[in-house]
């Protein structure tokens, strides 16, 4: 099978899963798959780095959470009826989610430039212990700071409102999941493939090379990692519309390291391996989980053997090539 | 005014917390210098090491024993904590060496991301397997009744014995550990296998035995970290994930493969925390309302180690000792 076949898999099955639940009318299939899309773009996110920039982060759930809080507190304050700040200048909150993503995708964005100017200094083991440790920094902020629900977390009430549609509807907001999902693949597709895209690739491969044509790897790499926050932010946001509820735990380490698992298990370097990784991840979750309460015991043996003998992940193994190169 | 018995207490507090986060960072930074390994599931073996000396303390202290954990309401009579101690070396050490034999041989070769994911697998599989055998509550474990109650020290400040028994074991081990690595054949093997290690084994030396007893060292100095702490706070799944991850802000800052920036890493990080979360609201009260001063001095405080890593990372990216990252 080729990678085209692959993604087109992929992409066949993650529509096919919510119609089923549409036509057998169990609703909890649509958000299931719904949460996949989800996942799946944070693990995109993340794939920008780790899969074509070879950078591993261990602190995408810094993104994924602060995405999450913007809709969280926005959503908050719009109910509410307070401004988020009286001052300098009065802002307001809301419940547009265009709005929202625009914020949250700003905010990772931000974030992203913040510790990526710190972390991309360092590389190796380094680099992973500085991305965890700074996660976890926003992590301990958010439990203790109580404006926000702290430890406990902010529930927002209604889903966010998109152009009079329905939200509440899981195949509306599935689809909107699904669209945002679409157009952020195709985003990073042009990006790997533009000029921008074959400098990160060698960067990865070269860097001392890359270096000596005159092309920064530092600037290659910041920006890389700036894009990738933007879009784990946005998924962030996505998530928390999909719950309702935005808690610490979505910045934990674990979610880092669930994150990086999706990648892992999809393929690195695959446009839509996370969307596959996450796929196995959640229905590992649901078959296990369904047979014993210690799912994540098998969870944890599968994903060892997997990296010690089928790198590559889903993507690679079913078509049959190493994804090293794109 | 802030009493000054209060700050020395932080003070001492703080060293306690720096002292149990250096055996925490000893192993780490061994295990990484030597094989080259970054380890998520040391947080995992001083789990182990606190669960393993539970344990045997509840095991060999109740004439109720029924299972691999006392019942809740019951009451035991305490049982040995030195027996329980020496089981949590034996028990990290051996969980040590055999992940090291069955998995972690097989990544030495391999990039830091296998690493990471295998380790962080590894992490799901302890916890989880732990919470299988003991169930999901927490243990609790007390700490020994002949290092029990409180010393008067100098100043007026009566400090517990247990903390400051913590702080000289762990400054014993410290000097110990600087003594095996900078005396001792082992030590001399380490520092080789640090430095040159195709080298090392075409002269001779075993070095997957070496391999294995640098991994089952630096387990067992976590286990034990484990045990003693567990008897402070409480012994549960997970508990090991937060220390793993001081440990690497210890590292970080110390710089990679040095143990004696992991001394004055931990160190630094353990008081500044520490004095961190009672000065900083303090500090805030004399300019905001006490709620408000409580909240921004408590959020700022647990952000304070890593904006502190975050400073160092600026001026030295390799770290107080480190080599050039």
């Amino acid at each position: 099978m080729t990678a085209r076949i692959a993604s087109t898999a992929v992409v066949l099955l993650l529509l096919a899963v919510p119609l089923a639940g549409t036509v057998l009318d169990e609703p909890w299939l649509i958000t299931l798959a719904t949460r996949v899309a989800i996942l799946g773009m944070a693990g995109v996110g993340l794939n920008l780095v780790l899969g074509y920039g070879g950078m591993v982060s261990l602190g995408h759930a810094a993104y994924f959470g602060v995405g999450g809080y913007v809709a969280g507190i926005l959503a908050h304050h719009a109910l509410e009826g307070h401004p988020v700040l009286a001052w300098p200048i009065a802002l307001g909150g809301t419940d547009s989610m265009i709005v929202i993503w625009l914020v949250a995708i700003v905010c990772g964005a931000l974030l992203a430039l913040l510790i990526g100017c710190l972390s991309l200094r360092t590389t190796g083991v380094y680099f992973i212990m500085i991305t965890l440790a700074f996660a976890q920094m926003i992590y301990y902020f958010t439990v203790s700071w109580p404006a926000y629900g702290g430890e406990d977390g902010l529930p927002i009430y209604l889903r966010n409102s998109l152009v009079g549609l329905d939200t509440m509807d899981p195949m509306t907001f599935f689809l909107i999941v699904f669209a945002a999902l679409v157009v952020v693949i195709f985003l990073v597709s042009r990006v790997v493939r533009s000029r921008f895209g074959l400098a990160l690739t060698a960067v990865r491969q070269n860097e001392a090379r890359v270096r000596s044509v005159g092309i920064g790897g530092f600037r290659i790499r910041l920006v890389a990692f700036v894009m990738s926050g933007a879009i784990t932010a946005l998924a962030g946001a996505l998530f928390v519309d999909l719950n309702r509820f935005v808690s610490p735990s979505m910045l934990s380490w674990h979610t880092s390291g669930e994150i990086m698992v999706f990648v892992i298990l999809g393929g690195v370097a695959r446009l839509w391996g996370p969307i596959a990784g996450a796929a196995l991840y959640v229905f590992l979750e649901q078959v296990l989980g369904s047979m014993t309460d210690h799912w994540q015991f098998w969870v944890g043996l599968l994903l060892i053997a997997v990296v010690l003998h089928a790198r590559g992940g889903i993507m690679g193994f079913t078509s049959g090539r190493r994804s090293d190169d794109g | 005014m802030m009493p000054a018995t209060l700050i020395a207490e932080q003070v001492l507090n703080g060293l306690q917390f720096g002292v149990m986060l250096f055996l925490m960072s000893a192993g780490l930074t061994l295990v990484f210098g030597v094989m080259g390994l970054i380890n998520l599931a040391h947080g995992s073996l001083y789990m182990v090491g606190a669960f393993a000396c539970a344990a045997v303390v509840a095991a060999t202290g109740s004439s109720y024993w029924v299972g691999p954990f006392p019942s809740p309401g019951v009451v035991a009579p305490p049982g040995s904590f030195w027996l329980g101690l020496a089981a949590s070396l034996a028990a990290a050490a051996a969980a040590g060496a055999l992940v090291e034999v069955t998995l972690m041989r097989r990544l030495y070769q391999r990039g830091h991301l296998d690493q990471v994911l295998v380790t962080f697998a590894l992490i799901l599989v302890f916890s989880e397997g732990i919470r299988w055998i003991f169930g999901a509550f927490p243990l609790y474990l007390d700490i020994p009744p002949s290092l029990g109650g409180t010393v008067p020290l100098p100043g007026g400040l009566d400090y517990p014995l247990y903390r400051l028994v913590i702080i000289a074991a762990g400054l014993a081990v410290a000097a110990g550990l600087f003594q095996l690595v900078s005396r001792t054949r082992l030590g001399m093997r380490i520092r080789a296998g640090e430095s040159d290690r195709e080298m090392i084994a075409a002269i001779g030396v075993n070095i997957r035995a070496l391999y294995t007893a640098v991994f089952a060292l630096g387990a067992a100095l976590a286990g034990f970290a484990g045990a003693v702490i567990g008897s402070i706070t409480s012994v549960e799944v997970g508990m090991g994930e937060p220390v793993l991850i001081l440990a690497f802000v210890v590292i970080v800052i110390g710089g990679i493969g040095s143990i004696k920036g992991a001394l004055v890493g931990a160190i630094l990080v353990g008081v500044t925390d520490t004095m961190g979360r009672l000065l900083l609201p303090a500090l805030f009260a004399t300019f905001l309302e006490p709620a408000d001063a409580a909240a921004t001095g408590a959020s700022l405080a647990s952000m304070l180690i890593y904006l502190l890593m975050a400073l160092i990372l600026f001026f030295r990216p390799g770290g107080l000792f480190g080599k050039v990252a």
